[in-house]
């Protein structure tokens, strides 16, 4: 589902709409330029550059949009935006490792680092797909932290998740899938409680989704 | 001012280039090689080399027709000194602009394509460049026998100013005409600004996007970035450094033949920028020269010389010794080239600069490690546990 | 009708040579991932097995019979090649039939060329990027050019073909034609025929034998192969040696229609490459399909009423139907997603 509305797969019949404007048929890069962004659930990094110009390059996206020939000012000059990931790499804590190469980072690293390359746009609504998948529990945690510290600042996310750890400890609003259709929707407190996810829970294919504000 | 913005460590760079560079005529002296015919090439070939490792460095993208665009240069500036004036300076931009506006158009079809894709169409379109100049093209490219100057050119510009001179002219920069090692540092001149563009590139918010293509392009486009026209801009700016280049050929010898366009030329650049580094700044310079002198200087190499080198060695070694070496030089030369690229990607992956970093490494371990890993981190996030 | 059969014709025996480097090239690509470019230089080394063994056949004894006079008045010097006097009436048949006996000669020898090449160097490559292979077997490439230039010499050294293949087949006649409307070399029937049946051969050796059916599955996830516990090393090694016998088998019957020079492989290379990535990365029928198409189109395009009407078309068919190709199809005529393509 969020391979369709970041525009990688065309959907069947239906169209995605984002704050009255319609997603579906755009490039990827046109819809990260309006303010959806993702992070992947297997880490899709820059693993020849260092963390730090991983998480600038977004930046320069934000700043700069979709193409332009900058070449008069070095990198190194770039002040402002090298501040601001600084900032982020602090928040994710990566920070002491900004000069690292980013494809020798393990695969928790660097999926925090994707975190704060998503997070450095501002997006107005950020797509998770299974942020803590094959993370132990402790990174688990880390990264429970670090959403919710993002939740509160107000920008919305859709989280992709079968970790009911983690989706009750950061959902506001909850919709359980299954087979492709919705079969609850809601409240944490109102879905838990919901006899079809029960079922559909025990049952085993499911997928949750939630989002939160 | 935005234009000189470069970190120091670029300018040091820089600065130890253009002294290399402006003292080749003195430190090549002992190797052979300081004479204005060989210097210009060296020179030129440089710029070639890494405008082709601005494309090929930077974005991965592997073009195997560059030498077209070295041809066009050719053409153009030949054209430019038939029709218009032997000053070099109009026939330098010509030759880039239409080498650019060639770019543009093989680069517009051929990026739409990745990899070795790619690389085919590059190969065909300049191999299609090529048979036509051999064929169809005959009345611009004088085909098998090279356009050259005649007597009969019009120069309007030329003429307009001054009487026209006996015999063929030369070409000049202000109506000063070249002479001695002149050529050779207006092509270093032109290397130096060649390379101070590609500093800039290599230090730019822009070159990092190109090495951000590299690296993973399905990201950059997630991340908001339209990389067909980052990937456009820099076939176009390198096939802009092989129109200069071409040009230069031209400069320094006013010909053009359509073999300077053969999948061979842009082979041999290929091969120049991976032996000396793919990616690095003077890397492919180095391989260019490395290249360029072996060309030159060691298939002119013969017995005589080779007696005269191993004139040290007792007699009775002297005479298997120079049998044995004279088969890697003269005719032979291809042979030590092939063997210099075996040995080098064998035992130096990553080219000849891996080698001087590897070098510098071991230097630098004599003193303490600064190394940021050892350092355990310190995130401002707390486990929650 | 027959000028066109006729091209037609022309073509095969040019899209029979380009299919079967372009299969040995793309078996190499598809199993192993690398490209090689020393490649040509294998079929470049088959060539030079047939100049080698039509060489060692025809060392000569020379006798001198002081009793007869050549017509310079010399003592009659009679030359007889030492396989006659070894093996009488057979010998002769073996030089008559120097080409196409020397593919039992090429076959063991490029086994052994491709295994060596393999296992020294190639082997240490799987995993580097495309651009170190390129760099690497360009140079063994320019080193074995070079080795042979420095035995044979640079000049081309022809190769005769047998006396009774050296006429040309009435091929319109057997169609129902009038005779003489379409004649074709006996020998570059031959060399399609041959083609035809080496590319045969290769796919019914990867179709139906144990060996090949790993082989297809290793081009198709090697990784999966690899894990599967089978050694995937030394089939590697076979598959590399085959593809030296394809390359070489393909010059050895090339002699006779071009004598062979030291650089004839590096001719060759490009224009295969070209086959292989027109017929798609990873495709075994796809290089064929693309070589024989290839081949066909360059042969029509050299007519005299063709090239009249669009003049130059001669000269960049290949390249103008590559490009054309690859911008309809992104990955060829039946290239795979994924392979080659970063």
């Amino acid at each position: 589902m969020l391979n369709v509305i970041i525009g990688r797969l065309a959907p069947s019949r239906g169209a995605v709409v984002f704050d009255g404007k319609v997603l579906t048929g755009k490039k990827p890069h046109q819809i990260n330029q309006m303010g959806v962004v993702r992070v992947f659930q297997t880490p899709e990094i820059f693993p020849e550059l260092s963390v730090l110009q991983n998480v600038m390059a977004p930046a320069f996206a934000k700043r700069d949009g979709a193409f332009r020939i900058n070449i008069w000012r070095s990198l190194e000059s770039e002040r402002g935006i090298e501040e601001e990931a600084n900032h982020i790499l602090q928040d994710v804590g990566l920070y002491e490792r900004r000069s690292h190469h980013a494809g020798a980072l393990s695969r928790g690293d660097k999926r925090r680092m994707e975190l704060a390359m998503c997070l450095i746009q501002h997006p107005r609504l950020l797509l998770l797909d299974e942020p803590t998948a094959g993370m132990s529990r402790h990174d688990t945690n880390t990264t429970i932290e670090l959403l919710k510290k993002i939740k509160a600042r107000g920008m919305t996310k859709v989280i992709i998740e079968h970790d009911m750890h983690v989706v009750f400890s950061l959902a506001d609003k909850i919709s359980v899938l299954a087979g492709g259709r919705i079969i609850a929707e809601g409240l944490p407190r109102r879905v838990r409680r919901s006899e079809k996810v029960q079922e559909a829970y025990l049952g085993g294919a499911h997928r949750l989704e939630e989002a939160t504000h | 001012m935005d234009l000189f913005n470069l970190p120091r460590r670029d300018w040091i760079t820089f600065g130890l280039f253009a002294l290399v560079v402006v003292t080749m005529p003195i430190w090549l002296t002992p190797l052979g090689a300081s004479y204005p015919g060989l210097l210009q090439k060296f020179a030129i070939f440089a710029i070639f080399a890494i405008g082709f490792n601005i494309l090929f460095g930077l974005t991965g993208y592997l073009s195997f027709g560059h030498a077209a665009f070295l041809g066009v240069g050719s053409y153009t500036a030949v054209w430019s000194f038939k029709l218009l004036t032997m000053d070099a300076l109009p026939a330098i931009m010509f030759a880039v602009i239409v080498s650019g506006l060639f770019a543009l158009v093989i680069g517009y079809l051929s990026l739409r394509r990745t990899g070795i894709y790619f690389s085919i169409l590059t190969l065909a379109f300049a191999q299609m460049c090529y048979n036509l100049a051999y064929s169809v093209l005959t009345p611009i490219t004088n085909g098998e026998t090279s356009l050259q100057l005649t007597l009969q050119d019009p120069r309007v510009i030329d003429s307009a100013l001054a009487a026209r001179p006996e015999g063929l002219p030369s070409a000049s920069i202000f109506g000063h005409v070249f002479d001695g090692f002149e050529g050779f540092y207006f092509c270093a001149a032109l290397l130096l600004i060649a390379f101070f563009i590609a500093l800039k590139i290599f230090s730019s918010p822009f070159g990092m996007m190109l090495r951000a293509i590299k690296s993973n392009q399905t990201r950059m486009n997630y991340t908001g970035f339209d990389t067909k026209p980052y990937a456009l801009t820099a076939f176009v700016i390198s096939g802009m450094y092989a129109g200069l280049a071409g040009a230069l050929l031209a400069v320094t010898d006013p010909l053009a033949g359509a073999e300077r366009m053969q999948w061979t030329a842009s082979g041999e650049v290929v091969l120049m920028t991976i032996l000396g580094g793919v990616g690095t700044l003077i890397g492919p310079v180095i391989g260019a020269w490395l290249i360029k002198y072996f060309e030159n200087i060691f298939s002119a190499f013969n017995e005589q010389v080779l007696t005269r080198f191993f004139s040290f060695l007792p007699p009775e070694i002297t005479e298997p010794v120079v049998t044995i070496s004279s088969k890697f030089v003269g005719e032979g030369w291809h042979l030590t080239l092939g063997l210099i690229f075996v040995l080098v990607v064998v035992f130096l992956p990553g080219g000849i600069m891996e080698g001087v970093r590897r070098i510098g490494a071991l230097f630098r371990r004599t003193t303490p490690p600064s190394a940021p890993a050892a350092r355990p981190a310190a995130p401002t996030i707390q486990p929650a546990e | 009708m027959d000028a066109i059969l006729a091209q037609l014709l022309n073509g095969l025996d040019k899209g029979g040579a380009y299919a079967l480097i372009a299969l040995g090239l793309t078996l190499v690509f598809g199993t192993l991932g690398v490209v090689n470019f020393a490649h040509g230089a294998l079929f470049m080394l088959g060539a030079f097995c047939a100049v080698t063994f039509r060489q060692l056949i025809t060392l000569e004894t020379v006798t001198v019979d002081p009793t007869q006079l050549s017509a310079w008045g010399a003592p009659l010097e009679i030359r007889t090649p030492l396989a006659q006097t070894w093996f009488g009436d057979f010998g002769a048949v073996l030089v008559e039939y120097s080409v196409p006996f020397s593919i039992l000669f090429a076959i063991p020898v490029m086994l052994v060329i491709g295994i060596a090449m393999e296992r020294g160097i190639i082997k240490h490559f799987y995993k580097r990027p495309h651009a170190e292979q390129i760099l690497v077997t360009f140079g063994l490439a320019i080193v074995l050019q070079e080795i042979v230039k420095a035995v044979f010499g640079p000049n081309p050294i022809s190769q005769p073909m047998p006396t009774a293949l050296r006429g040309a087949a009435d091929i319109g006649v057997w169609i129902g034609l009038a005779p003489g409307a379409v004649s074709y070399p006996l020998w570059r029937l031959v060399y399609f025929l041959f083609s035809a049946g080496i590319i045969a051969a290769v796919f019914a050796f990867l179709r139906f034998t144990t060996f090949g059916m790993v082989v297809r599955a290793g081009m198709a996830d090697r990784e999966t192969v690899g894990l599967l516990g089978i050694n995937i090393g030394r089939r590697f090694t076979i598959m590399f040696g085959l593809a030296a016998v394809v390359a070489g088998l393909a010059g050895v019957m090339y002699t006779p229609l071009v004598p062979p020079n030291y650089h004839m492989g590096m001719d060759f290379l490009v224009l295969s490459f070209v086959v292989v990535v027109v017929g798609g990365m990873g495709s075994l029928p796809g290089a064929v399909a693309a070589g024989f198409l290839l081949g066909i189109l360059q042969s029509f395009a050299s007519m005299n009423e063709i090239k009249q009407l669009i003049p130059g078309i001669d000269q960049i068919i290949i390249y103008l139907t590559a490009v054309v190709i690859l911008l309809v199809r992104p990955r060829g005529l039946l290239g795979r997603r994924g392979m080659m393509e970063s």
